[in-house]
């Protein structure tokens, strides 16, 4: 038999699932609005940013709801638990969206330093490690989880790219500082995006395991004196 | 530091065998919950406890079951006495057909533990205090404890167990014939006593369970083996990430 808690629980999920394709909707978005420099779709994404925000919340108050009406227990309130730390992380991962969006406007119509290369492909890499933590996450796949939030070192790497090259155009020509500034944020947000689907992955291994434990945690390159 | 300890109690009624290789260490000054379905052994266990089971012909109880790292089980030991040192109490609250007064003083006066008038007095009043219930009924001893609610005579019934000073109290599911109020009042209750005394409750209540113990025992039979003790640890730990997956699944409702 099939109960109506478990119903309720899957119901939450494909919740949660709505919220991570409007996050990675937006921003998918903000980084073609970019690409092209289009103000109004970059207006378009900022606007609806407050929509996600109400998932958000609606998702939040579900939880809330199923903890006091249905006092769940182990598996179950490990992973509602996670639901609500999952949801938060996309919020902010929303955020990081309307974010590159505001920078967007911020450089107008002004021609780029430089085409941009490396930015689409942190989107990308985003994206996908989006969608297959959330995957994992319905699919309980610990191993997955993992290997996905080790990919969290190909965004970094990707960054200290970006940042490299636009310190160099900027060294080379004053002039560039401002925009060069500017795409070195909006590669500072794809790099956190990436970090917060880390935090899913962790998550995921919590749901399963009960164990909490903080993923892809990386030497310090700098000894503290 | 462990009140109780079993090593391989097995018990029996007549052929039927109730309990497997019972094996766990209860400890002091904590709250244990006993949970599992209905016929897993859970009474049945907790009876064992003060050897409350002899009272039941036909019965036998193989294994060690410690107090104080002393088997209750030796030929040596005082049933009365371990009695009173692990008190009892049970599901439908059953004070006597007496008043409030004489049915806490009755244990002291049958132990024919040494006390004068006043001194009684003092152990009565000091044990409904513990049973938070001396304000409820201070001002009338005399009255009949029949006429007490069912909360206020499970809470007398608490009092006639604080009265003997045991160490152990054994609660038998103590809240299922109570409303949701009173079984709020004893589980306070429960946990102002645990720094006194050792507490095991069986409850079916899982809730009550997760937010009134310590320390949680799950038990469950399958077709071979009637009560067996499936995981013992950290109430917080079993609620929410029990380690085995027969746990899991009775307290996540999804069982059988």
């Amino acid at each position: 038999m099939r109960r109506a808690f478990d119903e309720d629980l899957e119901a939450l999920q494909n919740q949660m699932l709505e919220l991570g394709s409007m996050v990675a909707e937006a921003l998918a978005r903000s980084v073609d609005a970019l690409k092209r420099q289009d103000m109004e779709a970059s207006r378009q994404v900022i606007r609806n940013d407050p929509k996600i925000n109400e998932k958000r919340f609606a998702i939040e108050a579900d939880c809330l709801r199923l903890i006091a009406t249905q006092q769940p227990m182990a598996r179950d309130l490990r992973s509602i638990a996670a639901v609500l730390e999952i949801i938060t992380d996309l919020e902010r991962c929303a955020d990081y969206a309307a974010g590159i969006a505001k920078i967007t406007l911020m450089i107008g119509k002004e021609p780029f330093i430089k085409p941009l290369i490396d930015i689409p492909r942190m989107l990308e890499k985003d994206l996908s490690m989006l969608d297959r933590a959330l995957k994992a996450f319905v699919d309980r796949d610990v191993e997955a989880a993992r290997r996905i939030a080790a990919e969290d070192d190909d965004v970094d790497a990707l960054y200290d790219q970006v940042n490299n090259e636009l310190i160099t155009f900027m060294l080379r020509d004053p002039r560039t500082i401002q925009q060069a500034t500017r795409l070195l944020w909006v590669a500072h947000n794809l790099e956190r995006f990436a970090d917060r689907v880390t935090n899913i992955c962790e998550r995921v291994v919590f749901t399963v395991t009960g164990e909490m434990r903080e993923m892809n945690i990386q030497e310090p390159e700098v000894e503290p004196q | 530091m462990d009140k109780i300890k079993t090593e391989h109690l097995y018990f029996y009624y007549g052929k039927k065998q109730a309990l497997w290789d019972i094996n766990i260490a209860i400890p002091e000054r904590q709250i244990t919950a006993l949970i599992g379905p209905s016929g897993c052994g859970k009474s049945t266990f907790l009876r064992c406890l003060n050897r409350m089971n002899d009272t039941i012909p036909h019965t036998r109880a193989e294994g060690k079951v410690y107090l104080d790292g002393e088997d209750i089980y030796s030929p040596n030991t005082n049933v009365v006495e371990l009695r009173r040192r692990v008190g009892m109490v049970f599901q439908r609250p059953n004070p006597f057909p007496a008043s409030v007064f004489d049915n806490v003083a009755f244990g002291p006066r049958v132990l024919g533990l040494l006390y004068g008038r006043s001194e009684l007095a003092d152990v009565v009043e000091a044990s409904l205090r513990s049973a938070g219930l001396w304000d409820e009924v201070k001002d009338d001893l005399r009255q009949d404890a029949l006429c007490l609610s069912l909360g206020q005579q499970q809470r007398l019934c608490i009092a006639r167990v604080i009265a003997v000073k045991p160490e152990v109290i054994l609660m038998d599911e103590p809240c299922s014939a109570l409303d949701p109020i009173a079984t709020l009042k004893i589980e306070d209750l429960m946990r102002a006593l645990s720094k006194e005394y050792t507490i095991v409750i069986v409850t079916h209540n899982m809730q009550q369970a997760a937010r009134a113990s310590d320390f949680t025992a799950f038990m469950l039979s399958d077709a071979q083996r009637t009560g067996q003790l499936i995981e013992f640890g950290p109430t917080a730990e079993v609620f929410t990430r029990p380690q085995d997956k027969r746990t899991e699944d009775y307290i996540t409702g999804r069982f059988g």
